[in-house]
């Protein structure tokens, strides 16, 4: 990480979603642990996973491939769960097939018009960011969980 | 001078102060001659007094000034109590519970002055002496300390320094002029106790006490070095005022570790001092320095509270502590040692032989460690548990205010207050309780006229019994008034919508009544500013469920109603009783079981489509845990069931589980509010492997 992040830039998490990537702002990311035993919740939310113990703490977790609707998910070794804190007081956990680097993006290579407004998950992307070659769909962590907040309401 | 590190404490003892106080005037209001309780409050009104000026708080001293006053002659025997009296000292109280909730929300007491109750003090003081033509508010506490000081005989001479004062020109015309004008001109020396703390404080209130009768015109040390505490037990001033010596010198002593005060009448023509009077003294030393105005001293203190404001400023002061009997620290501290040898023991077989770890010794330790977790969970738990007592006694005190307010008699009687209750709960628990009482004195009870027309005993009564059932701690408020009719709720219910007529048909009264508990049904005809607002019972009802208990009424027309609150005795840890669904694990409180059964399955029957088992006489209807939780059952259709009989007030089910695993202390853990869980899970716990399991809310399941 020989890039800092300034104010003109931010540094992300990218993971990796089948041949997807996307990036989470680092800012969030509390924690990358191994795939581990879940316990399922009944009646929970197709995509809660259920809840793990994570050194004590019990945290929920869900599937990004099945919140985005894509094939159930294919645990492997790179399987990782990304522990999120949406808020200061809240953790939430993210299954993802892999987590690829860590990448510092300027800010104004993230195209925030980008967004397809057919696309379902469009409301929780942030941006869609050029790292070269690759597109990097950068998400929008705090719009992802309220809005799961008022569905439960 | 910082006593920002001091406020913790003194909103503390403040508040037991403040308790005591309400406590001892209530007795006070049914005894009035009770000489040890006069005492006891005088001795707790002088303490608070004394705090309050110590850390500052202006306003609130010179109201505790004010009341201990009164305190004082009533402790002389010099007026009677009376109902007038007694409700301005509840008022005074209230006034300084007010400043306190102030100090503890900002730092700071507040602006408000309590004009009218200080007003009303001085009132009472001068009825309750009239004959005494010198009545003031300081008579009082002026002969008290008079009492208390030792005679000592001494020269009179060394104590009073304001005789040696040298006069600057400016000076000496201020006198003259005021004397003219009908003034007096004292010379004051004013000695300190020895053990007093915190001088300049005491200095400082002299001064303040002073500035209110006149004019310092000069004293010695100066203003700036006794605000420093650069002086030792004495100082020295001049004073112009139209009071009188005597009057004076009340006012000087009635400041709480004044040893002595001597005043005498400056002889302007001739610059020397004639002795007018003076009081039994100690000792003292000397010193002189220049003058300064006394408006020095005012603003020190103000400074000092802007500190104290600021320093805890943004942090509300709200107690987080709990007081813990030291016995119960000493138990934990035994349980520590152990459990410090019992891991020596595992380090010594770690050590040893592979040949003799299997000898047993490893499985006695695992044993001494359960042991002495078991014993340290619940020691740590003890202490958490706080007695009802500190919620409750805040009670009689309140129903004596609404007895005068709906000028209907009425008495509370408490019980149980010893029962003890996790910290968490504790915090929680006043404000429904207060709901209830309140209910119970504004609807509950009838008039007194209704009462005697009815032939019941004229004066209401209100019962608060707190006792220990099983895990739960269980709370009543109970009147002996008109009870609930149910035909009226029911009226009101249609009336407003909650429930048709078709549906009420189908109720019964119990049912009915539990509609009080929906929210913003308020039977009260008329809005009162007691109660019957329409935010009532279902706020009481959130707020016990919140807490993991529930509530339910019985209610008898004309023999009065009782509301049950049954509490968890503490939130974090419960034991529990795990089951197996599948090759899932899920735990179920143990406080809701009531027996385990195993029923053949030609022993089902059913209701309504519903199964059911007939149990012991009743008809138990049974919830098949693994369809309810979407699991996969691991039993055959032809066994046995394993059913767990939970209960919820008095409703009864059957849970069907596939195993049983056995009981197991279980420590609660939130899942979080991202994950939905339509309430059949009330948390999760995490088992000695690591693994997670689910915890079943039976409230939710039955």
């Amino acid at each position: 990480m020989a890039e800092l992040a300034t104010l003109d830039s931010k540094q992300y998490i990218v993971v990796e979603l089948g041949s997807e990537q996307y990036g989470i702002d680092i800012q969030y990311i509390d924690n990358i642990v191994r795939m581990q035993r879940i316990t399922r919740v009944p009646k929970a939310q197709p995509y809660f996973k259920g809840v793990i113990n994570l050194r004590g703490e019990v945290i929920p977790v869900m599937s990004l491939r099945l919140k985005f609707e894509f094939d159930e998910d294919v645990i492997t070794g790179n399987t990782r769960i990304l522990i999120l804190k949406p808020d200061a007081h809240s953790s939430v956990g993210i299954i993802v097939d892999s987590v690829k680097e860590v990448l510092t993006l300027p800010n104004d290579m993230i195209d925030k018009g980008a967004k397809d407004a057919n696309d379902e998950r469009a409301v929780y992307l942030s941006g869609v960011g050029k790292n070269g070659d690759n597109l990097i769909s950068i998400l929008n962590i705090v719009g992802m969980f309220t809005e799961k907040e008022d569905e439960n309401a | 001078m910082d006593v920002s590190q001091y406020l913790e404490i003194f909103i503390d003892e403040t508040k037991e102060h403040l308790q005591s106080l309400n406590e001892q005037l209530l007795i006070l209001e049914k005894e009035p001659e009770n000489a040890e309780t006069i005492n006891e409050i005088f001795r707790a009104a002088h303490t608070l007094k004394g705090m309050a000026g110590t850390m500052g708080y202006k306003r609130m001293q010179s109201m505790t000034h004010n009341m201990e006053n009164v305190f004082s002659e009533i402790r002389n025997g010099k007026m009677s109590v009376t109902a007038m009296i007694i409700d301005v000292l509840f008022k005074g109280l209230d006034a300084l519970e007010n400043y306190l909730a102030n100090i503890s929300s900002g730092g700071d007491e507040g602006t408000e002055e309590y004009a009218e109750i200080n007003g009303q003090l001085e009132q009472c003081l001068k009825q309750g002496l009239a004959g005494s033509a010198e009545a003031t508010v300081a008579a009082a506490p002026a002969a008290t300390a008079t009492q208390v000081a030792t005679e000592v005989s001494e020269a009179a001479d060394a104590k009073e320094k304001y005789k040696a004062f040298t006069y600057a020109d400016h000076e000496k015309h201020a006198m003259t002029e005021a004397i003219a004008e009908g003034q007096h001109a004292y010379g004051i020396t004013v000695l300190i106790q020895e053990t007093c703390l915190l001088k300049a404080a005491r200095a400082f209130l002299v001064f303040k006490t002073l500035e209110d009768i006149g004019t310092v015109i000069k004293s010695e040390p100066s203003v700036q070095d006794i605000e420093d505490e650069k002086f030792e037990f004495d100082f020295s001033l001049v004073l112009l005022t139209k009071e009188n010596a005597e009057k004076v010198k009340q006012l000087i002593m009635a400041v709480s570790e004044v040893d002595s005060a001597y005043v005498g009448e400056i002889d302007q023509s001739k610059l020397t001092i004639v002795e007018e009077s003076r009081t039994e003294t100690t000792e003292s030393v000397t010193k002189t320095v220049e003058q300064n105005t006394a408006a020095a001293v005012q603003a020190a203190p103000a400074k000092e509270q802007k500190k104290a404001a600021t320093q805890t400023a943004g942090k509300a002061v709200a107690s987080r502590s709990v007081r813990v009997d030291i016995e119960k620290l000493d138990d934990l501290m035994n349980l520590v040692s152990e459990l410090i040898i019992a891991k020596n023991g595992l380090v010594s077989i770690n050590n040893t032989d592979d040949a003799n770890r299997g000898h047993g010794g490893f499985n006695e330790q695992i044993e001494y460690l359960e042991r002495i977790t078991t014993n340290l969970h619940t020691s740590v738990m003890k202490v958490r548990m706080v007695p009802l007592e500190s919620v409750v006694n805040r009670f009689p005190r309140m129903i004596r205010d609404l007895s005068k307010k709906l000028d209907k008699k009425m008495e509370l009687y408490i019980s149980g207050e010893e029962t003890e209750l996790d910290r968490t709960v504790i915090d929680e628990i006043g404000d429904p309780l207060l709901h209830l009482l309140r209910n119970a004195a504004d609807h509950g009870l009838e008039t007194n006229e209704e009462r005697v027309a009815a032939g019941k005993p004229e004066v209401g009564s209100i019962f608060l019994n707190a006792y220990q059932e099983g895990n739960n701690v269980v709370i009543e408020v109970r009147d002996d008034g008109k009870g609930i009719d149910a035909e009226k709720i029911k009226q009101k219910a249609i009336a407003k919508g909650t429930i048709t007529e078709e549906q009420a048909e189908a109720m019964t009264d119990k049912e009915i009544i539990d509609l009080l508990f929906r929210p913003s049904f308020s039977t009260a005809e008329k809005i009162s500013d007691v109660s019957g607002r329409g935010v009532g019972l279902d706020v009481v009802k959130t707020k016990i469920e919140s807490l993991g208990g529930d509530v339910e009424v019985r209610t008898t027309l004309g023999q009065g109603s009782n509301f049950i609150i049954h509490l968890p005795l503490t939130l974090a840890i419960i034991q529990s009783l795990m089951v197996e669904l599948g090759s899932e694990k899920y735990a179920i409180p143990l406080g809701s079981i009531q027996t385990i059964e195993d029923i053949p399955v030609s022993d089902v029957k059913y209701v309504q489509t519903k199964e059911v088992i007939h149990l012991r006489g009743a008809v138990i209807p049974l919830i098949r845990l693994n369809e309810v939780l979407d699991v996969e059952s691991s039993k055959k259709s032809d066994e046995n069931l394993t059913v767990v009989i939970v209960t919820k007030g008095d409703k009864q089910a059957g849970f069907v589980v596939d195993n049983l695993i056995g009981q197991q202390e279980i420590v609660i853990k939130s899942i979080g509010k991202y994950i939905n869980n339509t309430k059949m899970i009330s948390g999760a716990t995490i088992l000695g492997d690591g693994e997670v399991a689910l915890i079943l809310d039976v409230n939710t399941l039955i």
